[in-house]
């Protein structure tokens, strides 16, 4: 295998796995910044032990996110060192604000967060809690941002030729709102509270099942359900939305989705289907113009399809993108459905007799997660073969100075320590799950530390 | 080219990388010595002292590495390119070692099992020493000069980026790192382990001392034109000596039990040293060692001036803002560690 595949490889790899975490960190973030606020407005304890607990879970998702995704940041440099100088200027801009904005406040009030508990006042705990919360936000902002520049460039020139073309920004805000960056942003956030709401849902839903810790849980398990109504509501919107404008922006892309082949003619929309690149059809249940109809308000309006691109300008992996969309597409209608059945019941109050949806719910906590995984994939792979559309190939993007040989070490090298990782995140999880929220108060170590909120907030006595 | 404050935007952003660099040897530089320590120390209770001394600030001191590696892509993309890809297997391991002092630092005290707590003590004491040592190799590399062709393309061997200065450095950086650490746990600590460390400190400091010299008379002797600067204009001789003198002064410092403020100077040695580095450099900011025409300065790797000059909006906000939640951090955990239930 060439240096190309093997970087591709660990690229994917390594940001896939980064995935993981990232989203339950930012869903998580949400739903304990409602619980402790809902433990300051009303005093019930409850809210407290939940919010505790999740902090702990957090605390998990958290770190394995911290270590796999400084190996990001690097890779760009050590794998792509082409791309890098080429998108150096705009790039780098947004992986600067995120580390200045956004890691720097999350880890900041972290060590709060996890530590203070007894340290701080509530209120100064809760104003932490928010604070990790807001820069994990922020940091899905420049982090798509930059992405989203690589997908739709926007605010540039390029200066030099050939090997020493470099991309120089001349205007920062049309980098920052290129046309794509709003619509994947709220997107991947909302992809994000998903993957949260429903890991809640699902450790509830167990307890619920086995009958321990049986109030508290009915509580938890109300709030992540409404949450996660209103957000997989939300989502085909915002999922409508960055389906229009990659057909404006990435036609490319677009017919990649669908697997649209001709030139000119209407475009269908498929619920499933298989696609062979050879005789270029799809085989599968859809509804014929609907793509067209979707995109013109007219079954017939033809749609560019990946005939009128020259063979070298397409993504070659068709089948593989039209799966991870529609695969994605069909888990987003399966969150609406599972949730609209879980308030109905809930509104009907017999939802905690419903034994069968609550299993439903322990196992939907892999669904939002597969939805993320194969969003980006369809996102980046259809994106291909360019690293940064319509600029650069990815061929070209390539470290000249590293080997293959390097590469696969590193990579082999990632897969043992992710294993590793991946099985000691499992483990812990399942063990925080076993343990269960419990209410124990701490010894007050306000004072040890001196209330260290009189600095901060009001005048020393 | 245009400047602000008559200083031009590239010089202007060495200076933010130096002193976000700066930052970051200070900071996960007491990490690194705290976790160097970590198998020096017997007891559970010790070790866990010891572990919490830096659980609720390392993760915040990485931050640093994390900006400083987004301002040198934003800043200087040739050299974060070039540096990064040549040095593959280096950064590599480095990355290998920073997951799994992370997680060694998450993990052990998650299970009471002795040989569930032995091998993270190991893992966390192993990879701590590896990432002071790697950070010195690179540094060293970076000083003595890399085979910069004038493409811009770096091709170098494993073994030659392992070569005897490099070793010099990474030895010496561990060093320092082990005194710093030292100094810093023994804010943190009290007691019979207090004590232990206030030896250990101070063998890691004579250690420091005997390699500086021998890197500083290596360097005069085989790799002079990094004193060109210095024989130039001699008053620049007063930053290495401030830095001398900041080590000579950590000593009378703990001997008078002044903790906090061995930290500092300790701290401020790191700084001295860092910008003794950078004016050596200046303004190149990797040196061929196939030919000097090929040197990449300041000025052939910096980005745009309009991207620096929004990247130095960035930092004029930023700064205070990382420096307050620095500050909050810090002040919340400050005196001596004390486990409670939410400790490693
Ligand atoms: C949707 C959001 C999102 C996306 C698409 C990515 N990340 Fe991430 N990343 C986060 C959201 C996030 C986070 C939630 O904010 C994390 C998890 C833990 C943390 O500290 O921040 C994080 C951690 C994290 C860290 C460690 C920060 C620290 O030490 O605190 C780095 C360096 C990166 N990421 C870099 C990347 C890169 C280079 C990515 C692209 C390939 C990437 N992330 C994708
Ligand atoms: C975090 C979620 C992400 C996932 C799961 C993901 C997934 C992928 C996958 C599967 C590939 C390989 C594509 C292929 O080789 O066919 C890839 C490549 C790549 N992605 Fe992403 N991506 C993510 C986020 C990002 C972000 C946020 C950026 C930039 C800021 C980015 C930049 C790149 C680059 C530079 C490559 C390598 C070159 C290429 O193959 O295009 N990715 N990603
Ligand atoms: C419900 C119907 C949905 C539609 C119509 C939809 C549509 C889309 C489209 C068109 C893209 C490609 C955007 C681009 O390439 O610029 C995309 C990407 C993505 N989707 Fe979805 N999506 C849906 C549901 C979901 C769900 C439920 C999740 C996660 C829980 C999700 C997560 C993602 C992610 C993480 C990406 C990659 C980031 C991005 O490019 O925005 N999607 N989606």
């Amino acid at each position: 295998m060439d240096v190309e595949i093997l970087s591709r490889i660990q690229f994917a790899f390594t940001v896939a796995f980064h995935y993981i975490y990232p989203p339950l960190s930012i869903g998580l973030g949400l739903l304990m910044v409602i619980f402790e606020g809902l433990f300051l407005k009303t005093g019930n304890k409850q809210y407290e032990t939940l919010a505790r607990f999740w902090t702990k879970i957090f605390a998990l998702t958290f770190g394995i996110g911290v270590a796999t995704g400084i190996v990001m940041e690097f890779e760009f440099g050590t794998n792509w060192a082409t791309y890098s100088r080429y998108v150096g200027d705009v790039f780098g801009s947004a992986l600067a604000a995120e580390g200045i904005f956004a890691f720097a406040l999350e880890s900041g009030f972290l060590g709060v967060l996890l530590f203070g508990w007894n340290r701080v006042k509530p209120i100064v705990h809760f104003i932490a809690t928010v604070g990790v919360f807001l820069g994990s936000l922020f940091s899905a902002v420049w982090i798509v941002v930059a992405n989203s520049w690589q997908q739709t460039p926007a605010g540039y020139h390029i200066v030099g030729e050939g090997l020493n073309a470099r991309a120089e920004i001349t205007d920062f805000w049309a980098m920052v709102f290129n046309p794509s960056s709003v619509d994947r942003l709220l997107h991947v956030w909302v992809g994000a509270f998903l993957a949260g709401a429903f890991l809640v849902l699902s450790v509830h839903a167990f307890y619920l099942l086995k009958g321990k810790h049986v109030e508290i849980s009915k509580k938890a398990f109300g709030i992540a359900l409404i949450t996660a109504m209103l957000f997989s509501i939300s989502q085909l919107f915002l999922g409508h939305d960055s389906a229009m404008g990659v057909a404006e922006n990435q036609p490319a892309k677009l017919a990649a989705l669908e697997g649209h082949f001709s030139e000119e003619g209407p475009a269908d929309m498929y619920l499933f289907g298989w696609v062979d690149k050879e005789s270029q059809t799809v085989t599968g249940l859809g509804v014929p113009g609907g793509l067209s109809f979707l995109l013109h308000g007219d079954f017939t309006e033809p749609v560019q399809g990946l005939e009128s691109f020259p063979e070298s300008d397409r993504p070659s992996q068709v089948n593989a993108i039209f799966q991870f969309y529609h695969l994605m597409v069909a888990i987003g209608m399966a969150l609406i459905a599972l949730s609209i059945l879980g308030v109905y019941y809930l509104w009907k109050g017999s939802l905690f007799q419903k034994k069968w949806l609550l299993w439903i719910f322990v196992f939907a906590v892999i669904l939002p997660q597969m939805a993320n995984q194969f969003g980006w994939f369809a996102a980046e792979m259809g994106r291909q073969p360019w690293v940064v559309y319509g600029l650069l190939r990815t061929s070209d993007a390539l470290s000249r100075a590293v080997t293959a040989g390097q590469v696969l070490t590193s990579l082999i090298m990632f897969f043992l320590i992710y294993s590793i990782l991946f099985l000691l995140f499992i483990y812990l999880l399942h063990k925080k799950i076993k343990h269960g929220p419990y209410y124990k108060p701490m010894i007050d170590e306000r004072n040890l530390q001196r209330n260290i909120s009189s600095s901060f907030l009001s005048k020393p006595k | 080219m245009e400047t602000f404050l008559g200083i031009d935007y590239p010089t202007w952003w060495f200076i933010v990388i130096g002193g976000l660099f700066t930052g970051y040897a200070i900071l996960d530089g007491f990490d690194f010595g705290a976790g160097a320590w970590h198998l020096f120390f017997r007891k559970e209770g010790s070790r866990r002292i010891a572990l919490n001394a830096v659980g609720p600030v390392w993760d915040g001191n990485e931050v640093w590495l994390v900006i400083g590696g987004g301002a040198l892509f934003a800043g200087f993309p040739v050299v974060y390119a070039s540096l990064f890809s040549a040095l593959y297997l280096p950064f590599m391991l480095f990355l290998f070692f920073l997951i799994l002092r992370a997680i060694s630092i998450e993990f052990r005290s998650k299970e009471p099992m002795l040989w569930w707590r032995k091998s993270w003590d190991r893992t966390y004491c192993i990879s701590s020493v590896m990432l002071a040592f790697l950070l010195g190799v690179v540094l060293g590399n970076v000083l003595k000069g890399l085979p910069l062709d004038e493409e811009g393309v770096i091709h170098i061997s494993l073994l030659e980026v392992l070569n005897p200065f490099a070793l010099l450095v990474g030895a010496t950086t561990v060093a320092l790192f082990m005194m710093h650490g030292g100094i810093y746990l023994l804010m943190k600590t009290e007691g019979k382990l207090f004590d232990r460390i206030g030896q250990l400190t101070k063998r890691a400091l004579i250690g420091f001392v005997v390699l500086f010299s021998v890197v500083t008379l290596y360097t005069l002797i085989y790799i002079p034109h990094l004193s060109d600067r210095f024989k130039e204009s001699p008053v620049l001789f007063l930053v290495p000596l401030l830095g001398v003198l900041s080590i000579a002064n950590i000593p009378r410092l703990l001997s008078k039990s002044n903790y906090f403020g061995s930290f500092i100077f300790s701290a401020l040695s790191i700084a001295f040293f860092l910008i003794v580095i950078a004016l050596e450099l200046y303004p190149v900011i990797l040196w061929s060692s196939l030919s000097h025409d090929f040197n990449m300065t300041i000025y052939d790797a910096a980005s745009s001036t309009r991207t620096l000059r929004i990247m130095m909006g960035f930092v004029a906000i930023g700064a205070p803002l990382v420096a307050a939640y620095t500050f909050f951090v810090y002040r919340t955990f400050r005196g001596k560690v004390r486990l409670d239930e939410t400790s490693y």
